[in-house]
Order: C-alpha cells, then structure tokens, then sequence
C-alpha cells in the first residue's frame, strides 16, 4: 500500500526527466529574476545628497539661507544650526512661506515654523536633515540622513 | 566508353563480314535475317538520329514555352497560391473566406443578429478597437518626429504642430483618441455589467476585460509625459508621490527604513527620485513598445474568449424578436459549378449533450457581410468622431516643463481626478488602496454573483432597475457629503491637531466612501437575497461616485486645492 512512509518507487526516467524539467524551468524564471534586476538604477542623476552650504561664519545667528536646488533651508539661532526640507511631505510639492510657518499649494498642508503638521492632507512633519562640519570648517547637509526635529548643530 | 564503341563497332563489322561470307559463300537464311536486321538497324540510324534530334528540340522548345506560359499565368497563379478559397460570391465560398483568412479568421463564421444590435452593445467594443488602432498609426507617425529627451521633446512637439505638414491635426486626433478610448473603457465595462455579460461562461474574460482597462489607463498615463509641458511634468510627480505613498502607512506604522516599497515603486517607475530624463525614457518605451504589445496580446485573448465562449453574450436560445426579419438570406440553389467537394476536418468540440440541431445556428446570419460591415460603420463613426474633435480642438499644451515652478493647482489627467479628490485627504488611502480596491472588486464581480438571471438584456427586471435608481441616489448623496463636509466644516485634523496620521489613514472621506457604498451593498444584497442586486448596487455607485469626484476634482478645485464654485473665483497669483 503506497503511503508517506513508503511510497511508490519513481521509475528512474521519470525522476530524471521531471527533474530535468524543474532544472529547466528554474533556470528560466531565476533568469527571468536576473534580469529583472536592470530597471533599479545603480546610479541616479541627483547630484549627491551631501553639500556644503557655507561656513559658520556666514550664518550669524538669525539667518536664514534657502537651497534652491536642494529645496533646504538652513537656519542658525543661538542653540546652533538645522536644516529641513521644503518639500511637503503629502505628495513632494515645495512649500512656500506662510504667515506663521509654511504652506503647500497642491493641497493646502500648513506646517509650523519648525515643520509640525498644522493642517491638511500631510502625513508627516517636514524632514529635518543632519548637519555636520567638514575638516575645512563647512557646514555640510546630508539630504539622505534625518534627524529628529529641534536638533541643533553646536559649530 | 570509346573503346567499348570501337569494341562493339569491330564486333558488329566481325559479324557484317561473317555473315557477308556466308551470303557470298551461300549459308543460310539465318544469316540474312542477320544481315537483313543489322542493315535495317544501320539504315534506321539517320531518322532515328533525326527523330532524336527532333525530339531533343522540341524538348527544348517546351522549356521556352514552359517558361513562358508560366510567366504569364503569373498573377493569377500568385493569387491562387496566395488565397486558397473560391471567390467570394456565394454564403459558403464567403464563409470559407473568413475561415481561411488569417486577418479573418478571429471572426465566426456566422453570427447571431442578437449581437449585431446597437442597443445591446452601443458598438463599444469594436470602437475600442477601432480607436486603438486609430492611435497605433497616429503614434507611429509622431514617433518620425518626437524625441524623448529633456531638452528635445518640448520643442518636437511644438514642431508637430506647426510645422509639420499634417502634424497638428495628427497629434490633435491622438491626443482626443486617447481620452475618447479611457471614456469609453468605462463605458463598455459599464454596459457589459448592466447586461450581465460576465455570467457564467464569461468570467475569465470579464477579467481579462479588467486587465485591459488598466492597460489602457497606464498607456495614457504614460503618454501624458511625453511633452514635457508643465501641465505633463507635475501630474507625473504626483502619479510617482502616489506611488510613493505606501510609505505613508509604514511610516504611520513606525517600520524601519527598510520596509519603504514606496520608494522602490517610485524608483522603479521614474528611475531616479524625482522625474528627469529617466523617467522620460522610461515612460517613452512603456507607452510606445512594452504596453501595447501587451495590450494587443490582451485584445486577441479578450477576442478569443468571445470566440470559445460562443459570442457575444445573449438572451438564452429562444428566438428573439431581432432573429426575425434581420439578415434574412434568400435561399439560392447553387448551380453545378458550386457543389462542394466534401473535405472533413475537424472543427471544433463542443460542450453538450446532443447535436445543434434546430438551436441557434439556425438563426444565425453570415458575418460577410453583417458583421464586417458593422464594424465597418462602427469604425468609420469613431474616425469621423475623432478627426472632427481634432479638427475643432487644439490638444492642450502648457509651458515647458520647469521643476522649480511647480503648477498650482497641478491636476492628474482627468481620469485621475477622481482619485486626486480622495487623495487630496490621504495619499495612501486615494492613491493606493481604494483603487486596488476598486480593480479586484470588479474583476470578482462575476464570482461573487453567480445567478444564472438573463444575460445579453440590459438591467433584466424592474426590481434591478429599481435598485439603480436607487444606488445612483444614494451613491451621488454620499459623494457630495465626502465633499461638501471637508470643505465647509474641515477633517479630523482641523479638529484634533495632534492626532495620529494612522487615524486619519484609516477614517477619512475617501475611506468613508467607500465604507458607505460597500455597506449599501450588503444592505440590497441582505434585503433582495440576491448577490445580482448587490452588485448592480455597488457598481452603480461606484459609477456615480466617480462621475461627481471627477467633476468636483474638474471644475471646483482650484489653487491649493481648494474649494471655488467657478474658475472666476480663483485668486490671481
């Protein structure tokens, strides 16, 4: 009686060609994979997301300096240096100056001065970006690194 | 050889002079016979020789001649290799056209006048087709002169259109064609589930039919980069944000970095993180070459099923009061000339249990002419429809793409702004989940609703019409409140500054929506005990809820996505 436990002898052609068969079919899907690998881009055109935005002598306390490019503003107060991102945190549109704080206009989102939520679609508060100094003495902002809102970069 | 000739010669002389000495010498009549027959072989040698040569010359006369006949027989001998049936002058050598036509041979060979009515399909199917390869030929012309690169493609268009000879009008009817094919998508789904067509046996195709319809959706979407206009530029980042915004939830949810897919899809899709000559490049090869194959493999198959499923869907085989007088054929004695020469061979299988004898066939008429002629005007309305909007309409063309001006409002195509309304509330929720939602409830329509009630007849009984009237009803109700309270009274943020974005993800006007209509639904489906009502519920409510957004998402929002009655009322900026 054929079970678990003792099943059925394979005749061995049938071994052989259905594994055979699984050989096939496994090169063709893992290739199928391989090749699935291409459209991911290795390298993207941005520019990277480290950059210099000055030296701590250009950003007295009280300033505020907007990278265009990078779509980050950079503020300097006594407890030190911050930069947050600009672009809206709902769909990517960049916001823009507000009464108290910032607007977007795709839908209306209002973030405060320090980029909470006040309204709107937004899920979440405008990213605020890692600042360091370069052995040169530059502020340097890596766009690819978040840090928690209110942190200050102590020059 | 030679010396085997001279041997036989010597031979031949040897027995002349043997035989020569025996007449001299007297021997015998055997010896003349010999002599007689060698002389008659040796006499006989010039006319055989010229009747050899005779023959050899006519040979090669009959090689030129050959040559020559063939030569001028040659069209009609090229057409008969060509084109294996008779003429066709006759319902059976027309048949047989069709079914050994290779162009043909997707239609049947005949055909239930049933199907041929305008008010049982409105001609929906054939003017898609129609309309895809209205875009097929435009699209290759435009591609003589388009170039998909960044700083190129603005000004290939605007060359398209004012100098090309026939660009403008080229362009203006793809352009129009487009939005004519996603409208009437919508259509042709709607009819084919008013008339329960996705009844057993038609489900599979009914899901093909779904898979068609969101081909056609991202061939249009990608088409919509290609002018790298402004207009173009800021719908893709935000079809691409949408993309993004499975990041929205693991975000909510607090899942580390690596779980953002809504990175790798936006990646994936644009080829960089914000859209460039990437995503350009990308969107250009999809909409010129990956999904319309994948489209036309599609239409064949949807075709197919139509074909294994025994045509087009129809009220059970009583004759129908289209079966009488429509496509009536006379019945004609064919002459000697037409009798057939019976060949078997086998045709197909069918499912039952008995021969078709006295059913449908019965009623059916030949596709040649009906059916070919039918498609025929139904592609020459869509040509006439499409020319005239291009003619009377200039396709829309805003300033060059520029990433630091970002558009305001900036606005999805059209059949997206439905969608843009829901995801004005959450990203996630519009973008994501409710369309997801929406494509697999559609294409489980025909297994979740397995009645066996009259397919082929539009809304079957007056308690289903009942229930449409209905659901337009209360799904329009429900559309305008998912607006009406958001504008004029705010959300949950509004009234709960701090709250969890995971509270909104799963309770805001879009989610709330379809919340109502799913419960509508159940509601018909729990009072009718019919899964048939349910669904005409549910879909017409989806119709009519997409019908108001897109409107609302059309002509009342206006910049910052907020609410105006009229574009007069828009802030000047």
């Amino acid at each position: 009686m054929p079970g678990r436990l003792e099943p059925d002898p394979i005749p061995r052609r049938d071994f052989i060609g259905i594994y055979g068969l699984w050989a096939a079919a496994l090169a063709i899907f893992g290739s199928i994979l391989g090749m699935m690998r291409l459209p991911k881009p290795r390298v993207t055109p941005e520019a990277s997301t480290k950059f210099r935005v000055g030296t701590p002598a250009e950003f007295s306390p009280g300033t505020v300096k907007i990278i265009p490019e990078y779509n980050v503003r950079i503020v300097a107060t006594e407890q030190g240096f911050a930069a947050m991102s600009l672009i809206c945190s709902h769909l990517g549109c960049v916001v823009r100056e507000s009464v108290d704080g910032f607007l977007c206009p795709c839908h209306g989102s209002r973030f405060s001065l320090l980029g909470e939520v006040l309204a709107g679609p937004a899920p979440r508060a405008l990213q605020w970006f890692s600042v360091t100094q370069a052995i040169d003495g530059s502020l340097i902002v890596d766009t690819s690194q978040e840090t928690k809102p209110g942190t200050f970069f102590q020059a | 050889m030679a010396s085997d000739k001279t041997a036989v010669a010597l031979r031949n002389l040897k027995k002349f002079s043997g035989v020569l000495r025996e007449l001299v010498t007297g021997k015998g009549q055997q010896g003349q016979d010999e002599v007689a027959s060698i002389w008659e072989n040796l006499k006989a040698t010039p006319d055989t020789l010229r009747a050899l040569a005779t023959r050899n010359r006519s040979a090669a006369i009959a090689g030129i001649s050959k040559f020559r006949d063939n030569l001028f027989k040659l069209p009609g001998s090229f057409r008969d290799s060509a084109v294996r049936h008779d003429a066709p002058t006759s319902d059976r050598t027309r048949s047989q056209a069709i079914f050994s036509n290779f162009f043909l041979h997707i239609h049947s060979t005949k055909i239930h006048p049933h199907s041929l009515r305008i008010s049982t399909t409105w001609g929906l199917g054939v003017s898609l087709v129609s309309q895809f390869a209205i875009l097929t030929v435009t699209g290759i012309l435009l591609m003589v002169y388009y170039t998909p690169s960044l700083e190129l493609a603005y000004n290939s268009i605007k060359d398209l259109h004012y100098v090309v000879p026939t660009g403008r009008l080229i362009r203006n009817i793809h352009r129009w064609t487009a939005h004519l094919m996603v409208f009437f998508v919508i259509l042709h789904m709607a009819r084919v589930f008013y008339t329960s067509a996705y009844k057993s046996p038609r489900e599979f195709n009914w899901v093909v039919g779904m898979v068609l319809f969101v081909l056609t959706l991202a061939l249009s979407f990608s088409g919509y980069l290609l002018p790298w206009d402004q207009l173009a530029y800021w719908a893709i980042t935000i079809g691409a944000n949408i993309a993004a915004s499975p990041n929205e939830l693991t975000h909510a949810l607090g899942l580390p970095k690596i779980f953002n897919l809504g990175d790798l899809n936006k990646e994936l899709l644009l080829g960089a993180s914000s859209v460039g000559q990437d995503a350009l490049i990308r969107f250009y090869m999809l909409h010129v070459v990956t999904l319309p194959l994948i489209l036309t493999i599609g239409i064949c198959v949807h075709i197919w099923r139509i074909r294994k499923d025994g045509g087009l869907a129809r009220p059970g085989g009583t004759p129908t009061a289209a079966g009488q007088g429509v496509g009536t054929v006379e019945e004609v004695a064919q002459s000697a000339q037409e009798q057939p020469s019976k060949t078997y061979g086998l045709m197909c299988v069918v499912k039952d249990n008995s021969p078709h004898t006295g059913k449908d066939p019965d009623e059916t008429v030949p596709s040649w002419p009906y059916l070919l002629r039918a498609e025929l005007l139904v592609f020459m309305i869509n040509m006439l429809l499409c020319v005239a909007l291009a003619l009377f309409f200039d396709a829309p063309l805003s300033e060059q793409a520029n990433p630091a001006v970002p558009e305001n409002p900036a606005k999805a195509p059209w059949y997206f702004l439905g969608l843009q309304e829901m995801v004005s509330y959450s990203a996630f929720i519009g973008g994501i989940v409710i369309p997801t939602l929406t494509v697999i409830g559609l294409a489980l329509i025909p297994f979740l609703d397995r009645e066996n009630g009259e397919s082929g007849v539009w809304l079957e009984s007056i308690p289903a019409r009942k229930i449409a009237l209905q659901s337009v009803i209360i799904g329009a109700l429900a559309a305008v409140l998912a607006v009406a309270v958001p504008v004029n009274f705010g959300w949950l943020r509004n009234w709960f500054p701090g709250i969890p974005q995971l509270i909104i993800i799963i309770c805001n006007p879009g989610s709330l929506l379809t919340l109502a209509y799913i419960i509508w639904s159940l509601n018909v489906m729990r009072q009718t005990r019919s899964t048939r009502m349910g669904a005409i519920a549910l879909f017409t409510c989806f119709l009519v809820g997409f019908v108001i957004l897109t409107y609302v998402g059309t002509y009342l929002r206006g910049p910052n996505w907020d609410f105006f009655w009229s574009k007069s009322s828009w802030p000047i900026h």
